[in-house]
């Protein structure tokens, strides 16, 4: 009897965690709700509570992987980037970027004149050692594959603020990159994190690994000052933990809560409940290079016995939105054109005859590592009895959860935090993604990612965004059902917390413009 | 006697060293290693196969296991995979608020469990004992991860007496008695009930015995009988099963530690299973082992004091 989901990952999954970010029109602008009028306060202290990493947790901004470690990060550091709700690159430490040249392998960014908490200037050195410790063949940093297209040998300072990227390939999107999860920029020669320096909205004062860590506002910075004097992070791994010491005004923001308790205390006016809708993708991936799924006819099969609406209002208890088996609902390059889907037995029937698998037995791996899976893999087996497909749900280790499902099994329960669709799509479907969990390895499908990336014009992108996703969506390996809502929990006196911020995105655990009425 | 705790000390110290080597085994069994939980939702096989490396988990297991029990020869519980940080350091930052709460629970549990025993014995069959009896089994069935959150929602949230957590108080709990309230009536819950059957049942058994009515019967006064003559023959199993509660708490101070955010060993135990940080856990088996040894021989020690006819088993 153990409720304890530990480690909150920031991208596939992690027990009940999804990544989120918030939207930012432009820098330093929070959403306003009805409740957020009039001019912000300045002071006090606000208390946040997230589920940790134990004593194991570290202020190395490069080795973040729960959403405690981001939101850390994020308070002490700052990115070249970083995503706004639509996922679409917004400048930060980066004033502009731009190509340099006609091939799209050469790119130069110019940094805005800001300072680390020392009062030293971020430089372009400081960008090019920090993307080199990623980088770092000996080091395991969760960033590097997303360095990966920048030759960082070839790349240089060329001014005091001005970077010279030079890439392996050609890549359209770079701004992506410079916005990717965990590449915070630190200050040159960094190498020990018990007393970090960054450049972002709050500076250290202490840090206890897996119980608190204490910031105060930075006033110089460069986006403004914060208007909180201090933030405290303090650690709950248990849910009722944290929405026990939120009703109890011993923090004033919870991160992470489940739906029902969302539900009970929603409009009840002791505390404020905030969706940050379209924060995690929920489906189950298809092993498409191993029978049944080898043959598309049973991939659309089982497109069509979902009944997405029921998995929606029974694994996440309704927080969320049905998915029409894509990823990236609401971010920019999404398809939403194509007809939604909706559950046909008797196509699906038709359908896994025609392919000789009308007595159909699947094994379908979950586990309690992400809010809902075991709930998704039961309602599915369900809706599959239905169209006479017998599947067998088989309930793994959750702490190995995300290794064990890459190459084994056929069929498994999947997530997805936000990020860019292209960086979904370089990620996991490609021959050489190193997280391809669907083995969706298509040499016409590749050609068609590296010409998106070697294509200037912004509406032959699109164009080309499209026809992927077209094709994923006709025959691609992700059964895609749903987008959670990360929920998280304000105390009534919190104001400029963002609401339209999936996790992962600027403004999602975003301190700086809140401020305590 | 000498000889006896002698023996007994050698048993415990093999006893420990098979359950140091059991956990070894189970937490290899264990699907994926340090290097895959650190992965987590980004298992890029080349990052974990560096991650292994780093954390030289490309050894095999007995050369693994053969160096921390060298380190332990020297006292040196090892390095934790996840954090880097010596083992001892995180056992001693985990320690303070988990002994705290052992202590304070032990503390309560003795002279609870015994005065709720004697009085439903005292008034056996009637109103008081039945009472007594429907509510400690009531309690007993309740899992204490229920009770704990009944507890909250009640004492906390409705009535605002007791702050719901921990959360903020880092480890100096004694600084604020407040927060340690709950948590223990919930560490107190299950043992309370379960000792205070034992002695009523003890305590009944004495009082119907043959010295008792014999007691009786010369004019000693029944607050004496019972205090003096039948109570520590009523205590003897009772003691032997304050020892097994040592391992109760340690299952109870995991759920209390998740219940209420607080920092100990309990929380540094799930912890460290899940990042599957084989030289935490060992540290730790190494530790409840030896205090679990110390307590079933200080309740052996207890028992045959008082009731050396019992013929405790050595």
């Amino acid at each position: 009897m153990h409720p304890t989901p530990r480690r909150t990952f920031l991208t596939a999954a992690g027990a009940g965690i999804a990544t989120l970010t918030l939207a930012a029109c432009g820098p330093g602008t929070g959403p306003s709700p009805a409740d957020d009028k009039g001019k912000p306060k300045r002071g006090g202290r606000l208390r946040a509570a997230f589920a940790g990493g134990g004593a194991a947790e570290t202020l190395d901004p490069h080795l973040s992987n729960l959403f405690a470690d981001a939101a850390r990060a994020k308070a002490l550091f700052d990115k070249l980037a970083d995503y706004g709700s639509d996922m679409t690159p917004r400048p930060r430490l980066a004033e502009r970027w731009e190509a340099a040249g006609p091939g799209l392998d050469r790119w130069t960014v110019t940094l805005r004149e800001a300072t680390f908490h020392d009062g030293r200037p971020v430089t372009a050195e400081d960008v090019l050692f920090s993307y080199r410790r990623i980088a770092d063949p000996k080091k395991a940093f969760r960033a590097k594959a997303s360095l990966e297209p920048i030759d960082l040998d070839a790349s240089r300072a060329t001014g005091p603020r001005t970077v010279e990227f030079r890439l392996k390939r050609p890549t359209a999107e770079f701004p992506n990159v410079l916005a990717a999860f965990g590449a915070y920029i630190v200050p040159k020669g960094a190498e020990r994190f018990d007393k970090p320096v960054g450049s972002g909205p709050f500076r250290f004062v202490s840090f206890t690994p897996g119980r608190s860590a204490r910031f105060r506002r930075n006033d110089a910075y460069w986006d403004g000052a914060p208007h909180l004097d201090e933030l405290e992070f303090v650690v709950a791994n248990e849910e009722s933990a944290r929405v026990g010491a939120l009703l109890g005004g011993q923090v004033d923001y919870a991160h992470e809560l489940n739906p029902t308790t969302a539900r009970a205390h929603e409009g009840k006016g002791r505390i404020e409940i905030v969706r940050l809708r379209n924060s995690a993708m929920q489906g189950f991936a298809m092993k498409t290079d191993r029978a049944p799924f080898d043959d598309p006819r049973v991939r659309e099969a089982f497109f069509l016995i979902a009944d997405r609406k029921e998995l929606v209002d029974g694994a996440l208890s309704g927080a969320g939105e049905i998915g029409n088996d894509l990823f990236g609902k609401g971010y920019a390059h999404y398809a939403a054109g194509l007809p939604q889907r909706t559950q046909d037995l008797d196509r699906a029937r038709h359908l896994l005859k025609a392919a000789g698998a009308d007595d159909l037995r699947v094994t379908l791996d979950t586990s309690p590592v992400a809010a809902g899976f075991t709930e998704a893999a039961g309602i599915f087996r369900d809706q599959a009895r239905k169209a006479g497909v017998t599947v067998e749900v088989r309930t793994g280790n959750k702490d190995s959860y995300w290794k064990d499902i890459l190459d084994s099994g056929t069929l498994a329960s999947y997530r997805s935090g936000a990020m860019p669709i292209e960086a979904h799509i370089s990620q996991r479907l490609l021959t050489g993604s190193t997280t391809n969990a669907t083995h969706w390895r298509h040499k016409d499908f590749d050609d068609l990612y590296q010409r998106l990336q070697s294509t200037k014009d912004t509406a032959e992108r699109a164009g080309l965004y499209e026809r992927m996703q077209r094709r994923l969506h006709t025959e691609g390996g992700f059964l895609v059902w749903g987008f959670a809502d990360w929920i998280v929990g304000t105390g009534r006196r919190v104001r400029g917390v963002a609401r339209d911020a999936p996790a992962n995105t600027l403004d999602w655990a975003r301190f700086d413009t809140v401020w305590l009425a | 006697m000498n000889r006896w705790i002698a023996r007994r000390l050698l048993l415990g110290l093999a006893q420990t060293a098979g359950v140091v080597l059991l956990v070894f085994a189970l937490t290899e069994a264990l699907p994926g290693d340090a290097a895959v939980a650190l992965a987590g939702d980004d298992p890029d096989p080349a990052r974990i196969a560096a991650l292994r490396e780093a954390l030289h988990l490309d050894r095999p297991a007995h050369e693994r296991l053969a160096d921390w029990a060298a380190g332990l020869l020297h006292g040196d519980l090892g390095v934790s995979l996840a954090s880097g940080r010596p083992v001892t350091d995180a056992l001693a930052a985990g320690a303070g608020p988990t002994l705290l709460l052992a202590v304070l629970t032990l503390v309560l549990l003795v002279p609870l469990g015994v005065g709720l025993g004697v009085l439903a014995a005292r008034y056996e069959g009637g109103p008081v004992d039945r009472a007594v009896s429907a509510v400690t089994l009531a309690v007993y069935a309740m899992p204490e991860f229920a009770f704990g959150i009944l507890l909250v929602t009640v004492f906390a949230l409705r009535l605002a007496w007791l702050p719901p957590t921990a959360v903020g108080y880092g480890t100096d709990l004694l600084a604020h008695p407040a927060v340690l309230v709950l948590p223990v009536l919930v560490l107190l819950s299950r043992p309370v009930c379960s000792l205070g059957r034992l002695v009523r049942a003890g305590m009944a058994e004495a009082l119907a015995s043959p010295y008792a009515a014999q007691a009786r019967r010369y004019g000693v006064p029944g607050a004496r009988v019972r205090w003096a003559h039948a109570l520590p023959n009523a205590v003897a199993p009772a003691a032997q099963q304050l020892a097994r509660t040592a391992d109760w708490l340690l299952c109870g101070v995991i759920v209390v530690e998740a219940l209420f955010a607080i920092p100990g060993l309990g929380t540094v135990l799930v912890d460290a299973v899940a990042a599957r940080d084989v030289p935490v856990v060992q540290g730790l088996a190494v530790v409840f082992g030896l205090v679990a040894v110390v307590l079933s021989l200080g309740a052996d020690l207890v028992a045959r004091r008082f009731a050396p006819r019992a013929g405790v088993a050595a």
